[in-house]
């Protein structure tokens, strides 16, 4: 079993901002991602990002990626890839398979930056090729360089749901709809805006029906809903589609968690059952840390800040920084938190961040 | 459906009529509290200001804005244009951030479309500015009728990059 100071799992936003942090405190950090690509979902999003100067706002997401990539391999830090964590066991073992072999490891301190998995949805026909999550799209387009369709109908006007249908269109695809069962957009009225100058319809309170085609998708049905989203009958409607995306939310990934025995709370409006944690990203199970989509799902700036966060209270743990040094450090990153979590959008979050908090005694 | 044909925004954003009749300035149409900032910390002159916290709506100050065009290339929403009115009194040049590919050609005649990809017209490619701290985003001008130029927000273009175009125009460049 091999000893180390600090362990990473996922090299996301957030594992590569705490590893970056906690690194350039002089920690020596190991971080495990189960991709052959470091970055997490940061080299998908070609898009310039939202926020201040300080959340690195108007730069593109594969640039911050690169960018934090740049900074892990100038402060030596070990980044494991191919590498997948399958266990984590009582001491903070770790049980890894590390290309087809398997290893343990122990750490002093451990950080879950597992992300979040894309939710899905059943439907008659949900299973022919050609339907897919938003993410799997994004990826064979921005990633691959491969249109996964030529016409496209996306469900969930989330952000997801309009960042991605406004990619495919930079792509060449046509995005035929969206649909969104609510009555209200779910993502910024401006990358809406963008689909509408492109005269892409946005449809409210309507849902997908079903997916109809011999071997792949050749049609979709969608339907208008009631208050109770229930399809109503005679409203469907047959579009010609060859790609169907689902961005109807996302469900934190937190087996790990559950494994390293955290307590968890349950909220729907983080994603579902997120680790309880304090202000400093520590879970209820000592020395085991959370950031970014695992600690309940926001936005990469978020999780990044967060990353820092954890990164920071790691090195004091560690005893790289004094309670006073970190303690500086700490409020700044929490005040940038803070304003990344205002308005219409993140005030209800920070609420709910708040009640994690509170929970942990 | 989300549709519905607005004609603007009003709100701190927008320039005053008279104000666009001086020439090119900014129109920021960004109409929702989100945290961003960037089109702040763009603008050479300091003409747009968000300040603290980061979801206060974007403030233009229309008379230190001299219509450059940097911050619609800054803008993560692409929320924000430049219109003038300076021309006379047949056309107007709109500005728009633009992403796709290919990009349409100087002096082509594309047709113009509005907030919600509906053409309204047709009008001609004034410039495609492109340049390496705009990161990709191109700023497309376009010259159309005057009166819509509170209209216009985007342009399709197809294989009609020739085409004759049925607007008074200039071709002067
Ligand atoms: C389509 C889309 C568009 C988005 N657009 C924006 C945007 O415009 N602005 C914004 O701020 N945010 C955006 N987000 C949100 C943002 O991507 C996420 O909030 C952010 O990536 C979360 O960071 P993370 O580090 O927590 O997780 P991730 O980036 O998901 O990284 C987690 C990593 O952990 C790895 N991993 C998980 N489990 C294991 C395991 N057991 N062993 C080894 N490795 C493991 C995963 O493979 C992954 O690489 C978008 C998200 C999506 C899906
Ligand atoms: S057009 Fe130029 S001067 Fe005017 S607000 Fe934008 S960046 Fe500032
Ligand atoms: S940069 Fe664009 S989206 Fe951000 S506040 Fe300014 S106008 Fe709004």
């Amino acid at each position: 079993m091999k000893q180390i100071e600090m362990a990473v799992i996922g090299a996301g936003p957030a594992g590569l901002g705490a590893a970056v942090e906690a690194a350039g405190h002089g920690v020596r950090v190991v971080v495990f991602d189960e991709n052959n690509k470091p970055g997490g979902q940061l080299f998908k999003q070609i898009h310039k990002f939202f926020g201040s100067k300080e959340h690195l706002a108007g730069i593109r997401g594969f640039r911050i990626g690169a960018e934090l990539l740049a900074q892990a391999a100038e402060l030596d830090i070990d980044v494991k890839l191919g590498a997948v964590v399958y266990g984590l066991f009582s001491d903070r073992q770790i049980g890894i398979v590390h290309q087809g072999v398997k290893r343990l490891y122990q750490a002093e301190a451990i950080l879950l930056a597992t992300g979040a998995a894309e939710n899905t949805l059943s439907f008659p026909g949900s299973t022919l090729p050609g339907v897919m999550s938003a993410g799997a799209a994004q990826t064979m387009a921005n990633v691959h360089r491969v249109l996964p369709g030529k016409k496209v109908l996306m469900v969930g006007t989330g952000n997801v749901g309009l960042i991605v249908a406004y990619q495919l269109l930079q792509a060449g695809a046509r995005v035929v709809a969206l649909v969104d069962a609510a009555p209200r957009l779910g993502g910024y009225a401006v990358h809406a805006a963008k689909l509408r100058r492109a005269g892409v319809p946005l449809r409210l309170r309507h849902t997908i029906v079903e997916v109809r085609g011999k071997e792949t998708v050749e049609r979709a049905v969608v339907a208008e809903v009631d208050e109770n989203f229930n399809p109503i009958k005679g409203s469907d409607e047959i579009l010609s589609v060859d790609t169907v995306c689902l961005a109807v939310g996302l469900s934190p990934l937190t087996e790990l968690a559950w494994m390293g025995g955290c307590r968890f709370k349950y909220l729907p409006g983080l994603g579902g059952h997120i680790p309880v944690h304090n202000q400093n990203m520590l879970t209820t199970s000592p020395g085991i840390y959370i950031a970014g989509d695992i600690a309940g799902v926001e936005e990469a700036s978020t999780a990044l800040e967060e990353g820092r966060l954890a990164g920071t209270a790691i090195a004091e743990r560690l005893g790289y920084l004094s309670f006073e040094q970190a303690k500086v450090k700490k409020e700044a990153i929490r005040s940038r938190l803070d304003q990344l979590r205002t308005g219409p959008f993140g005030a209800k979050r920070k609420s709910l961040k708040e009640t994690l908090v509170k929970e942990w005694i | 459906m989300v549709t519905g044909k607005d004609t603007g925004y009003s709100g701190t954003g927008r320039p005053s009529a008279r104000r666009m009749e001086s020439g090119p300035v900014a129109v920021i149409e960004c109409i929702e509290e989100i945290p961003c900032n960037p089109c702040e910390g763009a603008c050479p002159v300091g003409a747009i200001q968000v300040g603290q916290p980061l979801t206060n709506l974007p403030k233009l100050s229309e008379h230190k804005c001299t219509g450059c065009g940097i911050c619609i290339a800054a803008c993560p929403g692409l929320a924000i244009f430049n219109i003038d009115l300076s021309r006379g009194d047949e056309t107007a040049i709109v500005a728009m951030p633009y992403e796709y590919l290919p990009l349409p050609k100087e002096g082509a005649a594309v047709t113009v479309t509005d907030r919600d990809g509906q053409p309204v017209g047709r009008g001609l490619v004034h410039s495609v500015k492109r340049m390496e701290k705009y990161d990709n985003t191109a700023i497309v001008s376009v010259e159309v009728k005057k009166e819509l130029a509170d209209i216009v927000r985007s342009i399709k273009e197809g294989e009609d990059g020739t085409e004759e175009t049925n607007l008074p125009l200039r071709r002067d460049y």
